[in-house]
C-alpha cells in the first residue's frame, strides 16, 4: 500500500521576521501621521485528519498568516487588517487605518495602554509543544480513536469519524510605546462522534481532549470509548412533564454558566449599562461556597498568557471570595470609562478556576436526590442583560440519588441572578479542557418545560 | 462586455498576481496527476469593513483585506485540503502537492475542456464599501442614533453599526468549471437598551442584502430599524415571564422562519443523509408535514442575502423544493455529495473562504404561503402563545431536536393577542413538527437580511421567510410552570 507521506504542519518563520515586520508597521504609521499605533502579527498552521467508518474522509493543511494594526491620531482612532506581509501592503493597510481615524470622532478614553502596567519581564509559561505529526500517524491515531468508539456495542451503528488536530502559533504585539512582546504557542486536540441506534431512533454524542503537550491528551482508546458511552446512553431517551426541580449541571456545561457571569461583568457590558451585574462590586453574586480564582501563569494551561492584547502583565487575582465579586473583567478603554484600572483583560480571561468542593459525581447525584442531571444544552436563550435563561436540554432524571431514564426535547429556564444564587454545591469532578476549569454545579431550583 | 463576472474576477484575482487560464491548468494537472479523480481550485479577495456608533459618536471603524487560493482534491469520499494566502505559482503548486497527497488509490482524473455558463446576474458586481463616503457612513449611524434616541425618553443606549463586505471568487475545476462571481453584502444594525424603574431591557433590529450602502437611504429603510428596536425594547419592559410546557404556537411572517431553517433545512443537506446521520435520510417520497406545507430552498432571489449566482463550486443557484404539500422531495446538495448519492447538484455547495472546504448549505428557505388571513389564524387560538420575533436557533440532525429563541411573544387568550412575554426557547422535533401545521397564512414574508447559519465551524450567509403558522403543539421554555 503506497504510503501517504505529507510534511507536518508549516514550521514557524523566525521570531525576527515577525519582529521586523512590527517595527515597519509602527514606523509606517508614524510616518503616516499616527500619534500611537499597536501592532499585532500572527502565523499560524495546523494539520487536521478526520476518519470516518475506518476510511479517511478529510486531511487538511492549514496555514494562516495576518497582521493588524490599530492608530491613533489624536484621541481618534482606526483599525485595518490584511494577510499580505509586503511592504506595499503594510503601507496600504496603515493608510486605510489612518484614513478611518480622520473620520472617526475624539474619544478622551481612547489610546494604548499605560505604560506602567505593560508586561517588563515575559516569564515562559511552557505553552510550546510541536507535534511534528506525519499525516499517516495521524490517520492512525483518528481511525483507532473511532475504532474504540464502533467497537464498544452493535448498536453504535454509525460515526460521524474520529478526528485530530495539531495547531502551532506565534503572535507578536507591539505598540509605540517600545513594547514588543509575543510566544510561540501549541493545541493539539482528539475527538470523535459516533451515532447509536434502535428501534426509537438515532442518537449522536461525542467526546474530545485538548490539550498544549500531546503527552497530556487522553489516549485515542478513551476518547472513542467516552463518545460511544455517551451516544449509548442516550438509546431511550424519553420527554419529562413540565415541573420545578434541582439542576446538576455537568462540569463542560457548567463552564458555560461561569463564561456568562464573565460576560456579565466584562468592561463593555458594564460602561453599556447592558448586564444584570451592574454595581456589583463587593456584594454577593454567588453562595460562600463559590470561589473563583485567575491564574495567568499557570505552566503549560489553555488560558494561560504573559500579557494581554494590549501588552499589560497579566496576574494572580481573586474575581469571586466566598460568593463575593472581587473584580471586574476590564481593558485599558472599558476602565477609563468606568473610572477604574485595567484588570489585564483585553481579549478576555486567562484561567479561571471555580475552586472545587469535596463531592464528586456520585455523590452530587446523591445530594439532587430527584432531580434533573444535565449533559448537553442547545440554543441561544441567554439574555445578559436581564439575566434571563431559557435553553433546549438533554441529560437524565435521577430519583433518591439515581439515575432514572435518559430525557431529551426539554427546556430549562431561570435567570442567572437567582441560578448564581442557587449554587448549592461546586463537584471537585473538574473539567480542564478549556480557559475556565469548574466542576459540575447543582442549582437548587430550575423550570423544566416538557409535554 | 466588461460587467461580465468571470472577466471582473479574473481581472481582480489572477491579473494583479500574474496568473493566467495557462497557470490553472498547471495547477490543476499537478492536482490531477496522482490517482485523483477530480479537483478545484478556489481564488478569493474579501474586502471588509465595519463602522459602529455608541454613545452618539462613531468612534470606532475598522477595514481588513483577505486573499488566497484554496486547493481540493478528491479520490472517492476522501477530500485532500490545502490554501495559500500567497497567490503565486510555486504556493499554488505546493497546495496541490499537499492536497493530492489523500489519494492512495481512485480513478485517473480527466480534465474537462472549460465550460462556463453565464446568465443574468442576480446582484451588481459593486463595491459596497465604496458606495458611500466616510462621511456620509457617519452621518448615517448618527442619524439613526437621534432617530432611535426620539422614540422615547427611556432610551438610554444606542449601539448602530454598519458593515460592508465584498467577495470576488474565481473557481476552476477539473470537469471543465470556470466560473467568477463578486458578492457584494451590506447590513446595518441597531440595538438599544431602555430604562424604566431600575429595569433595562433591550431591543435590536436590522437588514441587508446584496446590495450598496444606498438601499438604506431608499425610503429611509434604516429609519425604520431604529424605530423598531426601541419598538421591541419597550415592550420587552412590560412583559411577563413566559408560560412554560406545550401549548398551540402562532409563528409570525417572516425571520420566524428559523423554524423551517433548523427544523426541516439542516436535516435535508446531502452530507448528512449521504452518511445516513440525518433524522430524514431514507424519507424521500414520506409525508413529513401537514399537506399544507410547501418549503423550498432558494438562492436565485434578487439582491437577497443569501442568494448567489453560482454557488462556491460555480454550480448556479436554484430553487429546490423540499416538502411539497406535505411529501419530503428532495434534498440540498453540493458535488461531492451529489456524485456520491448518483444525483445532480442542486447550488448548494458553500464555503465560508478559501480557506475551508465547501459542504451543502442552504441559501434563502421558505414556506408558501396559504390560504388563511392571518387575523383568523390568531382567533381560532384559545390560549397559545403568538412568537413574532426570534433570536438563534440550533438543530440536532440525528435526534432530530431543534431549538429556537423568541424574542418578541405575547400570549393569546380567548382568539386574542393579550400580554407581552419575556423571550423564551421553543423546542420540538424535526420530523414531526411541520404535520402539525394547522394553519398557514397568506402573507409570506421573507427576514429583512440579518440571517447568518454556522455548521462545522463555518458561517455563511442566509436568508428565510415564511406565512403566518399555526402550529397544534410545540414546546415553550418559559419559567411559569
Ligand atoms: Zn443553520
Amino acid at each position: 500500500m503506497p504510503a501517504i507521506t505529507t510534511c507536518p504542519t508549516a514550521p514557524l518563520p523566525p521570531r525576527e521576521q515577525l519582529e521586523n515586520l512590527v517595527a515597519s508597521i509602527l514606523a509606517e504609521a508614524r510616518a503616516q501621521g499616527a500619534t500611537a499605533t499597536e501592532a499585532a502579527v500572527s502565523f499560524g498552521s495546523a494539520l487536521s485528519v478526520t476518519v470516518r467508518l475506518g476510511e479517511v474522509e478529510t486531511l487538511e493543511h492549514h496555514r494562516q498568516r495576518g497582521l493588524g494594526v490599530t492608530v491613533y491620531i489624536g484621541q481618534s482612532r482606526g483599525s485595518a487588517s490584511t494577510a499580505d506581509w509586503r511592504l506595499e501592503a503594510i503601507r496600504d493597510t496603515v493608510q486605510s487605518a489612518c484614513a478611518i481615524a480622520r473620520h472617526t470622532a475624539k474619544d478622551s478614553c481612547a489610546g494604548l495602554a499605560d505604560p506602567d502596567r505593560l508586561a517588563k519581564d515575559i516569564p515562559d509559561l511552557d505553552l510550546y509543544h510541536p507535534w511534528p505529526l506525519a499525516a499517516e500517524d495521524a490517520i492512525a491515531l483518528a481511525r483507532a480513536c473511532e475504532a474504540a468508539a464502533l467497537a464498544l456495542d452493535p448498536r453504535i451503528r454509525n460515526s460521524e469519524g474520529g478526528s485530530i488536530a495539531t495547531h502551532t502559533g506565534l503572535v507578536l504585539y507591539g505598540n509605540s510605546q517600545g513594547f514588543c512582546g509575543g510566544y510561540p504557542a501549541t493545541h493539539h486536540s482528539l475527538s470523535c462522534s459516533v451515532i447509536a441506534g434502535d428501534e426509537a431512533g438515532m442518537q449522536r454524542n461525542h467526546w474530545y481532549t485538548m490539550a498544549r503537550d500531546r503527552n497530556d491528551l487522553e489516549t485515542p482508546v478513551a476518547v472513542g470509548q467516552k463518545a460511544g458511552q455517551r451516544a449509548l446512553r442516550r438509546l431511550g431517551s424519553r420527554r419529562l412533564t413540565t415541573r420545578q426541580v434541582p439542576v446538576l449541571f455537568a462540569p463542560e456545561l457548567a463552564r458555560g454558566l461561569i463564561g456568562h457571569f464573565v460576560g456579565a461583568i466584562r468592561g463593555g457590558a458594564l460602561y453599556r449599562k447592558s448586564s444584570f451585574l451592574l454595581d456589583r462590586l463587593g456584594t454577593l453574586v454567588f453562595p460562600d461556597v463559590v470561589t473563583i480564582r485567575e491564574r495567568p501563569h499557570w505552566p503549560k494551561a489553555l488560558g494561560s498568557a504573559p500579557f494581554d492584547n494590549e501588552g499589560v502583565a497579566t496576574a494572580d487575582r481573586d474575581l469571586v471570595a466566598g460568593g463575593v465579586l472581587q473584580g471586574y473583567v476590564l481593558d485599558s478603554y472599558s476602565a477609563r470609562r468606568l473610572g477604574m484600572e485595567t484588570t489585564g483583560n483585553a481579549g478576555g480571561t486567562h484561567n479561571l478556576i471555580v475552586e472545587p468542593g469535596p463531592l464528586g459525581h456520585e455523590a452530587l447525584l446523591r445530594q439532587l436526590d430527584r432531580g434533573l442531571w444535565v449533559t448537553e444544552l442547545m440554543g441561544h436563550g441567554v439574555n445578559l442583560v436581564t439575566g434571563d435563561y431559557s435553553r433546549g436540554a438533554s441529560g437524565f432524571w435521577v430519583e433518591n440519588g439515581q439515575i432514572q431514564y435518559p430525557v431529551h426535547e426539554i427546556t430549562i429556564a431561570g435567570n442567572l441572578n437567582t441560578m448564581f444564587k442557587g449554587i448549592v454545591a461546586v463537584g471537585s469532578d473538574v473539567d480542564v479542557r478549556g480557559g475556565i476549569r469548574c466542576g459540575s454545579l447543582l442549582l437548587e431550583r430550575m423550570t423544566v418545560a416538557g409535554e | 462586455m466588461t460587467t461580465d463576472t468571470l472577466t471582473l474576477a479574473r481581472y481582480h484575482l489572477l491579473t494583479p498576481a500574474g496568473l493566467d487560464e495557462n497557470d490553472l491548468h498547471r495547477t490543476l494537472a499537478c492536482l490531477l496527476g496522482h490517482a485523483i479523480d477530480a479537483g478545484d481550485l478556489y481564488f478569493q479577495q474579501r474586502r471588509t469593513e465595519s463602522w459602529s456608533l455608541e454613545d452618539r459618536h462613531v468612534k470606532n471603524a475598522s477595514r481588513a483585506i483577505q486573499q488566497g487560493a484554496g486547493v481540493r482534491a478528491i479520490s472517492g469520499e476522501k477530500t485532500g485540503f490545502a490554501y495559500s494566502d500567497e497567490l503565486v505559482m510555486p504556493a499554488l503548486l505546493e497546495a496541490a502537492t499537499a492536497a493530492r497527497a489523500i489519494a492512495q488509490q481512485g480513478g485517473e482524473g480527466q480534465r474537462q475542456v472549460w465550460r462556463t455558463a453565464p446568465r443574468a446576474p442576480l446582484y451588481e458586481p459593486l463595491d459596497p464599501l465604496d458606495t458611500l463616503t466616510a462621511e456620509a457612513k457617519v452621518q448615517l449611524l448618527e442619524k439613526l442614533d437621534a432617530e432611535a434616541r426620539q422614540q422615547d425618553p427611556r432610551v438610554t443606549q444606542v449601539m448602530v453599526s454598519l458593515a460592508a463586505m465584498q467577495d470576488t471568487i474565481l473557481i476552476a475545476g477539473s470537469d471543465g468549471t470556470l466560473a467568477g462571481d463578486v458578492r457584494p453584502l451590506v447590513r446595518v444594525n441597531v440595538s438599544v437598551i431602555v430604562e424604566q424603574e431600575g429595569r433595562r431591557e433591550q431591543g435590536s433590529s436590522g437588514g441587508g442584502g446584496r446590495v450598496g450602502y444606498g438601499w438604506f437611504l431608499d425610503d429611509d429603510r434604516a429609519l425604520g430599524y431604529a424605530r423598531e428596536a426601541v419598538r421591541l425594547a419597550l415592550i420587552n419592559l412590560e412583559a411577563v415571564p413566559a408560560p412554560a410546557g406545550t401549548m398551540t404556537v402562532v409563528l409570525g411572517p417572516g425571520w420566524p422562519g428559523i423554524l423551517l431553517h433548523e427544523a426541516i433545512g439542516h436535516g435535508l443537506e446531502g452530507d448528512f443523509n449521504r452518511k445516513g446521520t440525518s433524522a430524514f435520510t431514507g424519507r424521500i417520497g414520506e409525508r413529513v408535514a401537514s399537506p399544507l406545507c410547501t418549503v423550498v430552498d432558494d438562492g436565485t432571489l434578487a439582491h437577497r442575502r443569501g442568494s448567489l449566482n453560482i454557488d462556491d463550486e460555480g454550480t448556479p443557484t436554484q430553487c429546490t423544493t423540499l416538502i411539497e404539500r406535505g411529501v419530503l422531495k428532495g434534498y440540498l446538495q453540493d458535488k461531492l455529495n451529489a456524485r456520491l448519492m448518483n444525483t445532480a447538484p442542486t447550488g448548494n455547495g458553500r464555503r465560508e473562504s478559501y480557506a475551508h472546504l465547501p459542504l451543502p448549505r442552504m441559501t434563502n428557505t421558505y414556506m408558501m404561503p396559504g390560504e388563511h388571513d392571518p387575523a383568523e389564524v390568531i382567533a381560532s387560538v384559545e390560549r397559545g402563545l403568538y412568537a413574532v420575533n426570534f433570536g438563534g436557533g440550533q438543530v440536532d440532525i440525528t435526534s432530530g431536536k431543534f431549538v429556537f429563541s423568541a424574542s418578541e411573544a405575547y400570549l393569546i387568550e380567548n382568539g386574542r393577542v393579550t400580554r407581552p412575554v419575556k423571550g423564551a426557547t421553543l423546542i420540538g422535533n424535526g420530523p414531526d413538527v411541520l404535520t402539525k401545521v394547522s394553519m398557514v397564512g397568506n402573507d409570506l414574508q421573507l427576514d429583512a437580511g440579518v440571517g447568518t447559519c454556522g455548521k462545522d465551524g463555518q458561517s455563511v450567509p442566509v436568508g428565510v421567510g415564511q406565512p403566518t403558522l399555526k402550529i397544534e403543539a410545540l414546546t415553550v421554555g418559559g419559567t411559569q410552570a
